[in-house]
């Protein structure tokens, strides 16, 4: 078994999977982003015949994408899909993949203007959330409770260059008991799940949520594996809420971050992780 | 052994993997394994707006 590492940053997470592949005498050759080189129709002299699957670890979401898509095209299989990254990456077509397998999501709208998103807030009522398209770890999200706040943070989109800006997606707030859910989905099984504790209303690790294990319920156990599955499968981390009786699904992430859950939840994410590439290899 | 390219601390690098990130114990700059052998570290990269999950 020989996997591809193809990476940003050897962070705790990729130094736990390498240490894990080689526990197994898995042969991994890392294969970094910065130096990476896609021809159309060939390998370009790098030795990828030899790899049985890629597993992507990139942290620039641009760079997986297509990096994705050029192993695809070389026949190589990847952790995760091209497919599944495209979905993933941008919240629009997630949230549109989630309505369409009707799992519960917060209402959620996009508009391409400053006044449809003024519109669009009024009429779904403050507060409301404005994520990027793009982008995680709870970047540039505001949660916005005036039409005054919406003004603003609308000028201010209007200046910050990336033409993603423009589009705007604007989803109802959900309150939340000072804390979401992650589970951490493996092919067909929900390997762990965690709480993200905060007082803030973000609760991103990222930005020092704390966090503790959730036991999975079995309509958590469900919901995880249909909203993987409606982003195509894979290596899949499922961000929800817990609202009034049950679930909603919130985000869905595809290169998925795990540093900080191995110790709550007692599970060996890593070590599943590595099993997981290997199946996908074999298969 | 190399030297933080920040303070100039003396920096240990033992078990480290080609690519890893840490941190510079005396100025808390973070860092990038750039190559061991021979031993370059780096400042590592400034987030970017694509970068996450």
């Amino acid at each position: 078994m020989h996997i591809g590492m193809l990476y940003s940053r050897i962070r705790l997470e990729e130094k736990w999977l390498l240490e894990a592949a080689r526990k197994r005498d898995i042969q991994v050759t890392k294969i970094k982003d910065d130096d990476v080189h896609f021809e159309l129709d060939s390998h370009n002299g790098k030795d990828w015949e030899k790899l049985d699957v890629v597993l992507e670890r990139c942290i620039s979401h641009s760079r997986a994408f297509y990096a994705l898509r050029f192993f695809e095209q070389y026949g190589i299989p990847t952790v995760n899909r091209f497919e599944v990254c495209r979905m993933c990456g941008d919240k629009a077509l997630t949230s549109l993949a989630l309505a369409s397998n009707k799992i519960p999501t917060p209402r959620t709208s996009i508009v391409f203007s400053r006044d449809a998103a003024l519109d669009v807030m009024e009429k779904m009522g403050y507060p409301v959330v404005m994520k990027p398209v793009v982008g995680s770890w709870g970047r540039l999200m505001a949660k916005i409770e005036t039409r005054e706040m919406a003004e603003s943070i609308l000028e201010h989109k209007s200046v910050l260059g990336n033409y993603l800006h423009s589009i705007f997606y604007i989803q109802e707030y959900i309150e939340k008991p000072q804390r979401d859910i992650r589970t951490f989905v493996l092919g067909d099984e929900v390997i762990a799940g965690i709480y993200r504790n905060s007082k803030h209303w973000i609760t991103n690790t990222a930005l020092g949520a704390t966090v503790s294990n959730c036991p999975l319920d079995d309509e958590l156990n469900e919901l995880s594996l249909r909203a993987a599955k409606a982003v195509g499968g894979g290596a899949i981390a499922i961000d929800l809420m817990e609202v009034e009786g049950g679930y909603t699904v919130n985000e869905v992430n595809y290169t998925m971050e795990f540093k900080n859950s191995v110790e709550p939840t007692g599970v060996d994410i890593p070590a599943k992780f590595i099993d997981y590439i290997v199946s996908v290899a074999k298969s | 052994m190399t030297e933080c390219p920040e303070c100039g601390y003396k920096l240990e690098l033992k078990d480290m993997e080609q690519g890893e990130i840490f941190s510079c114990k005396d100025c808390g700059v973070e860092l990038e394994l750039f190559s061991l052998e021979p031993p370059v570290v780096k400042l590592a990269p400034e987030e970017e707006e694509d970068w996450g999950e």
